[in-house]
């Protein structure tokens, strides 16, 4: 075992060779090469690619969408909390960013507008102008509170009921964000009066349907100005982001926190008698779950360059709800993996299939039934594989070993 | 109780008994909050009678009817796979579909005499119930029989592919727009009015159609052998199997009654709002799901009773706040519910409350 540890390749010469596996080698290939070598070649794929085309941007979709996905995958997959309203924290990351990043708040400091460290068309703009990495903080920061407070009320509550409540929250946060434009900061109790002094009387909360536009652009330092027709440089701030979120994931998910959030999935009653903290550990299920959401949503925001309460409806939580499952419950790469296949099947494949009748000569219009192959395969996919894409190694064990796992089959009750 | 039965000496800590009154009339409070300011208003307010508030009363429980009877799907199907049935809203769609379709299929229209359009309102309902019934079982055994083993979200998405499905369906079958469809039965015409209160026929006939179809249910389940079998196999559904009851069979059966009770629903809705589009079982679903868990999901009784608050408040809420926010208010009031009572009004009965 040590001797094969040691040396990572047969030496030349000997008379079997044979490939050896990734547990033979050493620990170094497995956490550092084999995750640059893959970072490496995801950096070059937008280069196969014209950096203005669709394609690029479903990747720049896709990269986003799966960043939601692994942070949903910590409260559904890790903590085992079934939350139906994780469009809730995209909307809350994104309207950080209108409000941080555009010329939503116009009457801000006479018109002038207040900029922080941005530079370039955004810092002559009157509103709120603060750099892109600065938002992002100030959005995770928001949706760890929200992520929060929604948790609070559900955490008396077991299975499928926390679903609903996690849905309720989505819902109002979505019609809050639709009837925004009617709410006026001047209007708000007690604290209207500075609000109107600093925001003007006509100031709205949001701007509903439609929609707070543009938005600034991704602005780093040291790079030169991000425009929407040269989507490289955002395919590696969403690769980037999706890096991090990557390597938080994996941390945790080894860490106590993570081996404390599996314990709570699997026995609640067990896991508090051990002696793990309950309240705080679910709450912060919540927080992280819903960071991620704020990030992705922020950085989308700025990519769609518009902020519109229709993007928040109930559907997109059933959409990174469907990666998380899809890709295999609590399994990180299966988030992955189910973020990227979604995102194609909706951005490229449903499209592409639109052109197929006509190529055949055929006179039918594919498009009205999008949503129908949608959803037929979703069902196909799932009943060819229940477990998921690629499978939480541990529910695998629990899949394939037949006692005592009736708390995961459909039938049975908790009790 | 408990306090009382302490030894005397040790005093409750302070703020105790405010915390007790808390649980105990929060949830009362919270109920009554809407009904009895707008009932106060309305005393106070130049007209100085009740009448508005009854009219929203009843609007309220007519639209809550049709809640209810999607909400007893959910509840049915809840209790005996632990399964949100996300499609549920797209079979009553489908129920209402049927019922428009059908109309035009046997020639109904406003002209009709009474006794025609009684009995081909009847045999409307017939075909409704069966269409619905019939398709939540065929859901039942592509969609989510395959997946029993699976573990517990898988079927949940296969719901939710269903329900785009059935949507698409819909899309095609009357196309993107709301569809208006005959008044037949007239229904914002007035039948009776009690002291500035007016029940319109649509009201009676949502009443009519609900309440003997709940008794008849309710019968079925408490009664009769099949009910017997669904009952146990919703409490344990391997013992049920030991005891020779036909599991597949029973969860078939809760499919077909769920599916029934949606398709009158759909009649219901079809005549009484004579507008139909095939969005309208999203947002039917959600209604009636958040009706069944605030009654407290997989019991009956508490499905209607959160399918008619439900209707109650979004009527308080269109007539009087901004239909806009209908939506979140009752999401609000859900959550309230939730803080207060965490297995629903009535949930100490089902099986997953703990």
């Amino acid at each position: 075992m040590s001797t094969a540890a040691d040396t990572p390749a047969p030496p030349a010469g000997q008379p079997k060779r044979r490939i050896p596996t990734l547990n033979e080698m050493p620990w170094w290939v497995e956490k550092v090469v084999v995750p640059v070598v893959f970072l490496f070649g995801a950096a070059l794929l937008p280069f196969l690619f014209d950096s203005g085309s669709g394609f690029i941007g479903t990747c720049v979709l896709a990269l986003a969408y799966t960043v939601m996905a692994l942070g949903l995958n910590i409260i559904v997959g890790f903590a085992g909390l079934l939350d139906l309203g994780y469009v809730a924290f995209f909307a809350i990351g994104a309207y950080t960013m209108g409000w941080l990043g555009s010329g939503f708040f116009s009457q801000v400091n006479n018109e002038e507008g207040w900029h922080i460290f941005v530079s370039g068309f955004a810092a002559s703009l009157p509103g709120i102008h603060v750099n892109f990495l600065l938002v992002l903080v100030v959005a995770i920061i928001f949706t760890t509170i929200a992520g929060m407070f929604i948790g609070l009320p559900t955490l008396r509550l077991r299975g499928d009921y926390i679903a609903i409540v996690t849905l309720a929250f989505g819902e109002i946060i979505g019609r809050s964000a639709v009837n925004g434009d009617e709410i006026r900061l001047a209007a708000i109790p007690i604290i209207g009066g500075p609000l109107e002094n600093a925001f003007g009387a006509e100031q709205t909360i949001t701007a509903g349907r439609q929609g707070i536009s543009p938005v600034d652009k991704v602005d780093l330092p040291l790079v030169e100005a991000f425009t929407s027709l040269e989507l490289r440089p955002w395919y590696w701030v969403g690769l980037a982001l999706l890096a991090i979120s990557l390597f938080v994931n994996f941390r945790l998910r080894d860490s106590r926190l993570g081996r404390a959030w599996v314990a709570l999935r699997e026995d609640e009653v067990a896991a508090v008698s051990m002696g793990v903290p309950a309240v705080k550990t679910k709450l912060l299920a919540y927080g992280t779950g819903a960071a991620f959401g704020g990030m992705a949503g922020a950085f989308l925001g700025s990519f769609n360059n518009t902020v519109n309460a229709d993007q928040f409806q109930f559907f997109f939580s059933i959409l990174i709800l469907g990666m998380v499952i899809l890709g295999g419950l609590g399994s990180i790469w299966g988030a992955v993996l189910g973020g990227i296949a979604l995102t194609f099947i909706n951005f490229e494949l449903l499209p592409r299939l639109n052109t197929v009748p006509s190529k055949v000569g055929l006179d039918f219009d594919l498009s009205e039934i999008n949503f129908g192959i949608y959803g037929f395969l979703l069902v196909i996919m799932m009943i060819m594989r229940p477990q998921g894409l690629l499978p939480e190694r541990r529910r695998k064990m629990e899949l394939t070993e037949d006692a005592d796992v009736h708390d995961e089959t459909l039938y049975t009750a908790r009790v | 109780m408990e306090a009382a039965s302490v030894p005397a000496g040790r005093p409750a800590a302070p703020g105790q008994a405010v915390r007790d009154a808390v649980s105990k009339y929060g949830l009362i409070v919270i109920l009554l909050i809407l009904p009895v300011y707008y009932a106060f208003s309305d005393i106070v307010s130049e007209d100085e009678n009740l009448s508005r508030f009854g009219n929203n009363l009843v609007d309220g429980l007519s639209n809550g009817a049709i809640w209810a009877l999607v909400a007893i799907g959910y509840t049915l199907v809840y209790g005996i796979v632990e399964l949100i049935n996300f499609a549920h809203g797209e079979v009553f769609m489908i129920g209402s579909f049927t019922t428009a379709s059908f109309f035009g299929f046997i020639g109904l229209t406003q002209d009709t005499s009474v006794t025609l359009l009684f009995f081909g309102l009847l045999l409307t309902l017939f075909v409704a119930m069966a269409a619905s019934g019939t398709l939540n079982v065929m859901i039942e055994r592509v969609a989510y029989r395959p997946l029993r083993n699976a573990p517990k979200l898988a079927p949940l998405i296969t719901a939710v592919g269903m329900s785009f499905i059935l949507q698409n369906v819909g899309l095609l079958w009357l196309g993107g727009s709301p569809e208006g469809i005959p008044d037949l039965i007239r229904s914002q015409q007035e039948l009776i009015n009690i002291g500035g209160v007016s029940i319109t026929r649509g009201d009676v006939l949502s009443i009519a159609v609900t309440i003997p179809l709940l008794l008849v249910m309710t019968a079925f389940i408490a009664r009769s052998r099949l009910g017997k079998a669904m009952r146990a196999t919703a409490q344990d559904p391997e013992a049920a199997r030991l005891m020779g009851i036909n599991v597949d069979t029973t969860i078939s059966l809760t499919f077909l009654l769920g599916g029934i009770l949606a398709g009158s629903a759909g009649l219901i809705y079809a005549l009484y709002q004579t507008t139909i589009w095939y969005f309208q079982g999203f947002t039917a679903g959600l209604v009636a799901f958040t009706a069944a868990v605030m009654g407290g999901i997989g019991n009956l009784k508490g499905a209607v009773l959160g399918g008619f608050i439900i209707g109650f408040i979004q009527q308080l809420s269109d007539n009087r706040i901004d239909p806009a926010w209908t939506n979140a208010i009752v999401f609000v009031y859900l959550i309230l519910i939730m803080v207060f009572k965490p297995s629903g009004l009535l949930g100490e009965q089902t099986r997953d409350a703990g």
